[in-house]
């Protein structure tokens, strides 16, 4: 079942210089308990779809449909923990913030920080924590909302690379179990391929869409053992070829 | 339990602050004792240097009449009442400004040629609208320190970590919510960094107008010292005005302390 559907989204940007067309035609849909990728040469818009659909920002033509009721969850480069509120309260922020705190609320961002190991933490400031730990809160903290949709902007890029590959896979194991529909902008295509079930590969600005790729594994497991897949390397040289990457 | 290197280095550490604090209490002590030796050698002409000795008498003296304690009283009430109104004042318009974004285009270059002004040449006209007394000192020293409470105050505002400011806002967020759980938290510390130069605007604020308009204060006794050319008054004024600025300052770092814990 589609729960997003966007048809030929459109964004300029205007300058006092210059208008830019950054995002041209971009249509596709999502499917319920989906994981989808977004990967292009960097600035190519791939955030600048994120914004809109999340409503943060506004399409400059184009439909987006889906149900009224559905709700979502941004999280956006970096933990953006508040380092001046413990744990529990930075998890309850986006909570508070929709003045929705109350015993249900509050059991499940229990439930969650005891699932994902962070209970003895509840207390705790976010400096004595680590990368992963940090990471998680933070998504505890987008997930205390019940959103229907994950919109993950490049969360994992200011982390060192053995960090980001442990919490990349925490992070799709949490998204798997709570049964969440995910978009996931990022620049890292082994990332994009351990964790997604499609790929969209956008091309230079403006942006469109030049392919979409499902993701079919052999033994499709968790984003690390996912690398180990036969299948791996295929999808990398297949997409790398097409993505438009000039250093 | 700690090693043995440990020890020593935890040691060493102690030593060193021992280090520090002894020579700069040794430094004081030393200009104490060798400008008290001037004087009484007549190395130095006490009637323009003063002593040490003619300090304490005089702040003796000035106890005995029962002046001092006024005296300390007026200038402390003034300062803290000009500090207060200059950083609540601040902070509110800088608030408003962070609100409204065309307010504060419009307002900057007023801003700017404020803050450059010397404030002290609006002595006289403060001192014609709020008449020869404590208000216009509170004045003064208010229109010091609120013009760069509202820059710094309202620059950092606008510096808040804009990630931090679209996750509440993806949040559904109203700006008084991003206001109150992110803005004004996120910048405690600098805040507490105005409170600190506001302190010493709002010190030179309060004895510059005692200077031109005073009865009683700190300020007062330097500049009435001055006048009749008794120096020992005027040495005596600088020394309490020096510790009462510590003292003041010490509050601020204490507070910090609790603010920031």
């Amino acid at each position: 079942m589609d729960i997003l559907k966007v048809k030929n989204l459109k964004k300029i940007y205007h300058t006092k210089k210059d208008e830019v067309l950054a995002v041209d035609n971009f249509s596709f849909n999502l499917k319920k308990g989906e994981f989808v990728a977004i990967v292009g040469p960097s600035g190519c818009g791939k955030s600048t779809i994120l914004s809109i659909l999340c409503g943060l920002d506004k399409a400059s033509d184009g439909l987006i449909t889906m149900d009224s009721n559905l709700t979502f969850g941004y999280m956006l480069q970096g933990d953006n923990l508040f380092e001046w509120e413990n744990i529990y309260k930075n998890c309850l922020l986006g909570l508070e913030l929709q003045k929705k705190v109350n015993k249900k609320s509050k059991n499940y961002v229990d439930k969650l920080l005891s699932k994902y190991g962070l209970t003895e933490f509840k207390n705790a400031y976010p400096h004595n924590l680590s990368g992963g730990m940090r990471q998680r809160v933070s998504l505890i903290r987008t997930l205390a909302t019940k959103p229907d949709i994950l919109f993950l902007d490049e969360p994992f890029s200011a982390l060192d690379p053995l960090t980001r590959l442990a919490v990349s896979d925490d992070v799709y194991k949490i998204i798997k179990e709570e049964k969440k529909s995910a978009i996931m902008v990022t620049h890292d295509l082994a990332e994009a391929i351990s964790m997604a079930d499609r790929i969209i590969v956008l091309s230079k600005r403006p942006s469109t869409i030049k392919n979409i790729y499902e993701i079919k594994l052999a033994n499709k497991s968790t984003p690390i053992n996912n690398r180990k897949d036969k299948e791996f390397s295929k999808y990398y040289d297949l997409i790398w070829k097409d993505i438009d990457y000039h250093v | 339990m700690f090693s043995e290197e440990h020890k020593r280095y935890l040691k060493s550490i102690k030593r060193n602050k021992f280090l520090v604090r002894f020579v700069q209490i040794l430094i004081i002590v030393l200009l104490v004792v060798l400008w008290q030796l001037a004087a009484d050698f007549n190395l130095i002409n006490t009637f323009i240097s003063s002593s040490p000795k003619a300090i304490v008498s005089t702040i003796i003296s000035l106890y005995n009449d029962g002046s001092l304690f006024h005296h300390i009283w007026v200038t402390f009430y003034e300062v803290m009442a000009s500090f207060a109104l200059g950083t609540i004042i601040g902070i509110l318009i800088a608030t408003i400004l962070w609100r409204f974004k065309f307010l504060a285009k419009v307002i900057d270059p007023y801003l700017t040629v404020l803050n450059s002004l010397p404030k002290v040449s609006l002595g006289p006209i403060i001192i014609i609208i709020a008449g020869a007394g404590t208000s216009s000192i509170i004045l003064m020293a208010l229109f010091i320190s609120v013009i760069i409470t509202i820059i710094n105050v309202h620059q950092s505002f606008t510096n808040t970590d804009s990630n931090k400011i679209r996750l509440l806002e993806s949040f559904k967020a109203t700006r008084s919510q991003i206001f109150f759980k992110l803005v004004l938290p996120s910048n405690y510390n600098n805040i507490i960094s105005v409170f600190k130069v506001n302190l010493s605007l709002t010190f030179i604020g309060v004895i510059m107008g005692e200077f031109l308009v005073s009865k009683a204060g700190v300020g007062y006794l330097i500049m009435y010292g001055s006048q009749v050319f008794n120096l020992n008054l005027v040495m005596t004024g600088i020394i309490l005005l020096a510790i009462m600025a510590s003292l003041m300052y010490y509050l601020i770092l204490f507070i910090e302390k609790r603010l920031t814990k």
